[in-house]
């Protein structure tokens, strides 16, 4: 029964984060993008104290149960472990020792690094950004072909419910990330059950000792016990000791396996052990608590620890400002990497951003990349605004209402209309108006605010024109610039975003047009 | 560089490979067929040579202008597949102008239906994102209620190359499939400044349903607009939108004072002698000298149609 509803809680959350991120026709309202933010590292990463507060509280009163329905990286693991039990039919696992001083090493690095060099570890360890990963760069091209495949299908019988998608990878670097991630993960877990989750995933470390004081959780009644050991076969986190007829909380899951394999009845989850008096006795459960508070102890000094490290760290950053002075050079390289409206700079992007790749996978106009080295090393993968298949939308803010992390924080459309992610930059040796004479006008034509607007030039032709304090950076001109090799025309980004001045707008015209004029 | 990704997407899900292509060869067989049947353009003899209408609502202005034609059926004959293509390139409310007007276009579909049509679709090649140019500008609403179907431009694969034998710098252009199979297509562009062009109005409405827009901006827009209108199969029917006007910071505005409310619409089957008309309506707004809009005097050289009103047939109507 237990396991029946953990399985359904599970299934249900596991799909639709799943969905979220294949969903390119908006089938799914947004808020459902809450799924998210109700993660463990997007939760710590934007302070929302409450959603941390559930979740810390969830696993105090009924374990790890959020390593087991919400995560979408643990309900991954647990899939692939099915497929290895339908394939391999004898499957049995055995208890084995944990490896308490890797696991608090590899969190301490994670914590550690989180304050020194950006979220260049949380970035690969995070479950979920590490799930998202996966999802968009390798599955997500497979989803859309899918799609095209139907509206081929269904177009070619005159039913228009299907249209195509364009099919990309967006970055080589992430798909071949979440291609090993996928088989990394999926092997391990196939084989070796939560493996993973119990050796390197820092959210498992922090909530598997959470785990050992926990209320609610599954307890061997040694008195019926006779150390068959068939629960201990079947535990897929190879926590349970059959010989001591002990569970290491540290590693269980709550998956509830246990309980329905044996057949003495003595496994239940309940709030206290039914043989306590017998658990008092034992020495070695003694010892393994002392080994316990050890563990915790450290832990606790290596928190301790990279807490002192915040203000330094903080200390060491500068901003830098670029000014733009490229204007009479033909190409046009960009100084430093745009970041998305409402990201407020780059450093707090970098600081903020884990990857997931939900803002990239939700992007309308596909404008958000995962980053190759635009960043350097620590903000590898982390999306980055290129205007080579599209341009921002003027009244979009998906991003910023997408983002678990509080990397881009959420802005209102009147906000979005003022925020300045780079400064237009006009390269006029580069422009067809210049070099052919003919008209063009496009990026004007792209411009939400005009801050590129046409001038009378000569023989009726118009120029563009640039004021860079109405501009917002949205792209368009750079995206729709015909000149090649070289574009005409460029945004170059705010390393901190800035305030646009607001658009000045026409005099109103009351003139009344009561003839056709010819 | 989208190929090169899509081709490696593809290898990955083979089985999607084979059936795409199957479906490719089967849009080049309707296309044999569709050829073979278009016949509209050219066969009808209406009274006047182009209307004019002020004064009204856009789908009253419309039915006036149609009936002095002789009725939607004139032109649209029972059973054929029929195209409308509206200006639909920004992401904008109809209050702004950016779009035509979606009252207009419903008018439209629903007349093109009741004359008979067997199937209306209504799309454009958008600048800002499809989906939202589709909802923003009511047309997608209005188009769905009036029985009209639409359908997607985004995608380079909807587009087939044509050559263009008569016109002068663009000589080959990637169409929508939507035009190059229907019997019959209506072009229905809204009035606007614009910054690189002065003005779009019917002839520019055409770089909507060409893929790549890139390439008029890169090689003379003006002449490259004038060439597309060499297309063969020419729009049987211009209706400008004029109910509402962006006279200023065009084609996409930035705020509801570049927008005026006019009321005008203007009809006909020269593509060149509309736009005159229009751009003469527009010059009362604001000062547009005939010739700074470059393309129509490059479409009359390409013998596209007259600039000279005088001597068409006009009928004008003050509502």
């Amino acid at each position: 029964m237990l396991k029946k509803i953990r399985v359904i809680l599970a299934i249900i959350f596991f799909s639709l984060i799943t969905f979220i991120f294949l969903d390119f026709a908006d089938l799914l309202p947004k808020e459902f993008s809450v799924l998210a933010k109700i993660q463990f590292v997007p939760a710590a990463l934007s302070l929302s104290w409450i959603i941390l507060g559930i979740i810390l509280l969830l696993t105090i009163l009924f374990g790890r149960i959020y390593c087991s329905i919400i995560c979408p990286l643990g309900v991954f693991q647990d899939i692939s472990n099915w497929f290895s039990k339908k394939i391999i039919k004898k499957k049995k696992y055995n208890y084995r020792k944990q490896k308490t001083i890797l696991r608090l090493v590899i969190l301490g690095l994670v914590i550690i690094s989180l304050f020194f060099i950006d979220t260049l570890f949380l970035e690969f360890l995070d479950p979920y950004s590490a799930y998202g990963r996966i999802i968009y760069n390798v599955f997500k091209p497979i989803y859309v072909a899918g799609n095209n495949l139907l509206e081929t299908i269904f177009t070619n019988f005159g039913i228009y419910t299907f249209y195509k998608e364009p099919i990309f990878i967006a970055s080589i670097f992430a798909f071949i990330t979440g291609i090993i991630t996928f088989l990394t993960i999926g092997f391990l877990s196939f084989f070796y059950g939560r493996t993973w989750c119990n050796t390197i995933c820092p959210v498992g470390t922090i909530l598997g000792f959470l785990n050992k004081i926990s209320i609610l959780k599954i307890r061997i009644n040694e008195e019926k016990c006779n150390k068959c050991s068939l629960c201990a076969k079947k535990c897929k986190a190879f926590c349970i000791n059959p010989k001591e007829s002990k569970i290491d909380h540290s590693r269980c899951v709550n998956c509830f396996n246990c309980i329905n394999v044996c057949k003495q009845n003595a496994i239940s989850y309940n709030f206290k052990n039914t043989s306590k008096k017998l658990m008092e006795e034992n020495t070695p459960q003694n010892v393994e608590n002392e080994n316990i508070n050890t563990n915790l102890r450290n832990f606790l000094v290596t928190i301790g620890l990279a807490g002192i490290s915040i203000p330094k760290t903080f200390a060491n950053k500068k901003l830098v400002n670029v000014v733009n002075q490229i204007d009479n050079k033909k190409e046009y390289n960009l100084l430093q990497p745009i970041t998305p409206p409402g990201s407020r700079s780059i450093e707090h992007f970098n600081k903020k951003c884990t990857s997931c790749h939900l803002c990239v996978s939700k992007c309308p106009q596909k404008v958000l990349k995962p980053a190759f080295k635009e960043y350097g090393i620590e903000g590898i993968m982390q999306p980055v605004m290129k205007f080579d298949k599209g341009f921002c939308n003027f009244d979009c803010t998906l991003c910023s209402e997408v983002c678990p992390n509080g990397a881009i924080k959420k802005i209102t459309k009147e906000e979005k209309h003022l925020t300045q992610v780079g400064k237009v930059v006009f390269i006029l040796e580069n422009c067809v108006v210049y070099t052919n004479g003919t008209s063009c006008g496009a990026c004007s034509e792209h411009c939400p605010t005009q801050a590129v607007k046409m001038k009378p030039y000569k023989d009726g032709l118009t120029i563009p024109t640039i004021n860079k304090d109405i501009c917002v950076g949205c792209g368009g001109c750079e995206y729709i610039c015909p000149v090649r090799p070289f574009r005409a025309i460029h945004v170059e980004a705010n390393a901190v975003q800035v305030q646009a001045k607001p658009i000045e707008k026409e005099k109103q015209d009351n003139k009344i047009i009561d003839d056709f004029g010819f | 560089m989208d190929r090169r990704e899509f081709l490696k997407a593809i290898a990955i899900t083979g089985a999607a490979f084979t059936i795409k292509n199957v479906g490719g060869n089967m849009d080049l067989f309707s296309q044999t067929i569709s050829k073979s049947s278009t016949d509209a353009i050219g066969t009808t003899s209406a009274k006047y040579d182009l209307v004019a209408v002020m004064g009204g609502e856009p789908e009253v202005m419309f039915q006036k202008a149609i009936a002095e034609l002789g009725g939607m059926s004139v032109f649209v004959k029972k059973g054929q597949k029929i195209v409308v293509k509206p200006n639909i390139g920004w992401d904008k409310v109809p209050e702004l102008a950016g779009n035509t007007n979606p009252k207009l276009i419903a008018e439209i579909v629903k007349q093109c239906l009741s004359a008979g049509a067997k199937e209306v679709k209504v799309f454009d090649n958008t600048c800002d994102d499809w989906k939202k140019c589709y909802t923003n500008s009511g047309i997608e609403t209005a188009v769905k209620k009036a029985g009209g179907i639409m359908v997607p431009a985004h995608e380079e694969s909807y587009y087939r190359e044509i050559s263009l034998p008569n016109a002068k710098k663009m000589k080959k252009a990637k169409i929508h499939e939507a035009i190059l199979d229907c019997d019959a297509w209506i072009n229905v562009p809204v009035l606007k400044n614009h910054g690189g062009a002065n003005l779009t109005i019917s002839m520019k409405n055409l770089m909507g349903i060409v893929w790549d827009r890139r390439y008029f901006h890169n090689n003379d827009l003006q002449q490259c607009i004038a060439d597309m209108c060499t297309l063969d199969k020419k729009a049987i029917l211009n209706i400008v939108d004029a109910y509402r006007v962006v006279k200023t910071n065009g084609p996409r505005g930035k705020s509801e004072t570049d927008v005026v409310n006019p009321k005008g619409l203007f009809m006909s089957q020269d593509i060149v002698a509309v736009d005159t008309a229009a751009a003469n309506f527009f010059n009362q707004i604001r000062e547009m000298p005939l010739d700074h809009v470059a393309h129509i005097g490059n479409g009359e050289a390409l013998n596209l149609g007259t600039t000279k009103l005088e001597s068409l047939n006009v009928k004008r109507i003050k509502l």
